[in-house]
């Protein structure tokens, strides 16, 4: 087949609908644009996990830490499932590990906000993972059969990621005074960030065209945002919490919320790095690997010990 | 780098779960266990390397798959029998 006919054909599974497989022939721009979401997201998954340790030694609650710990837990999962879908397109783990910690590729910048309370776990749960799920639902329908695979394992796990949360949230808008207040707190913090997450608007979106053709991407940034929005200020209702927007107004010829100007100065401030905690997620993050390296060269060895024991024995 | 197989549930077959790194079998087995059977997802793990599989070449399927494409016969469906025959 010529280059042409091959790309013929790769059109023609894409419109069917025909999942595309490791070893199918596919578009350089296509392969190059899945290694890039795939390990962004995976990316995310790791540093994501960041954030919420920092609250495991002091949940409030035995219960509480279990939880969080088996949500950070799962995260790492998360990030290995994508890692194993982005090594089929042939880019290597310690490559990709290496454009994480040089800061040659990005994760998500909601991870670049602190975490001051603990009902920050709450609100990262709900709006977060809840913005997550948006996301990545139609993604389990992506044209790339490791990807769409990875995905429908994560979603499985992801709904009490934001269960959870809204758990937690619903406790303390319950609770005191104090407590009510240290709900509100984390949703002003968190909303707007978290509007952030669905990417630029549509119209400044370079990579939204292609991905919607491709059939990697199911729905615009834009699309995604303002389902999140429809969902979540109604779930804002039952928790008795006010949403940190004057210009929210339910629009009744649309259907839907409309909602005030998200400040692109800051998303695009925190991708370019300057966002708060930008520095410390990826020290973290290094230091994490760096001082990992001995149980590393440690497993190795073990194996090779094991190895040859074995084989004496034999 | 290993591929994983997990068994479900007794009667069913392995199927494909994903892969991951490891050092060894043994630590192929252990990480399987804890990345992909966190929730009772299995009641058996088969890990294989992945260098080990061999597998068939996407754009050869038409000629690979092109002796079975006319025979038809091999469906029940091809046999038009009276409606009156049952239990067939």
């Amino acid at each position: 087949m010529t280059v042409h006919s091959f790309q013929e054909h790769f059109d023609s599974l894409i419109d069917r609908e025909i999942a595309i497989e490791p070893k199918d022939w596919m578009p350089d721009d296509y392969r190059k644009t899945l290694i890039r979401q795939i390990s962004q997201h995976a990316h995310s998954e790791i540093i994501g996990m960041l954030p919420e340790g920092n609250w495991i030694t002091r949940a409030p609650s035995l219960r509480r830490k279990a939880v969080l710990l088996a949500k950070v837990q799962d995260e790492a999962g998360h990030g290995l499932y994508l890692y194993s879908a982005a090594e089929t397109l042939g880019v290597s783990r310690d490559e990709l590990y290496n454009q994480l910690h040089t800061g040659k590729a990005k994760y998500s910048s909601i991870f670049n906000y602190p975490t001051l309370t603990w009902a920050d776990m709450g609100a990262i749960g709900w709006l977060v993972d809840g913005a997550a799920i948006m996301n990545q639902v139609p993604l389990c329908r992506a044209s790339y059969g490791p990807y769409a695979r990875a995905m429908v394992r994560v979603c499985k796990e992801e709904s009490f990621h934001q269960r959870q949360g809204f758990e937690i949230m619903l406790n303390l808008s319950n609770g005191t005074d104090v407590q009510k207040k240290m709900a509100q707190d984390a949703f002003n913090r968190w909303w707007w960030p978290s509007l952030m997450m669905f990417g630029p608007p549509d119209a400044e979106s370079p990579n939204t065209v292609n991905s919607v053709r491709w059939r990697i991407k199911r729905l615009t940034n834009d699309e995604l945002r303002q389902k999140f929005v429809d969902v979540t200020v109604e779930q804002a209702k039952i928790l008795g919490l006010s949403v940190p927007d004057k210009d929210l107004k339910w629009n009744e010829e649309r259907g839907h919320y409309d909602f005030g100007v998200i400040n692109w100065d800051e998303f695009w401030n925190v991708v370019m790095g300057n966002g708060p905690c930008n520095k410390q997620r990826l020290e973290t993050r290094k230091k994490a690997w760096e001082d990992g390296k001995w149980v590393r060269d440690a497993a190795m060895a073990h194996a090779a010990k094991r190895k040859e024991r074995k084989a004496k024995a034999a | 780098m290993w591929e994983v197989f997990i068994r479900s549930k007794a009667g069913l077959d392995h199927k494909h779960a994903g892969s991951l790194h490891a050092a060894d079998a043994q630590m192929a087995m252990e990480n399987a266990r804890d990345v992909y059977t966190r929730r009772m997802e299995g009641v058996s793990i088969w890990v294989v390397e992945s260098s080990h599989i061999h597998a068939s070449d996407p754009d050869q399927a038409s000629s690979m798959y092109d002796p079975a494409n006319d025979k038809i016969y091999r469906h029940p469906t091809f046999y038009n029998l009276p409606d009156e025959v049952k239990y067939m």
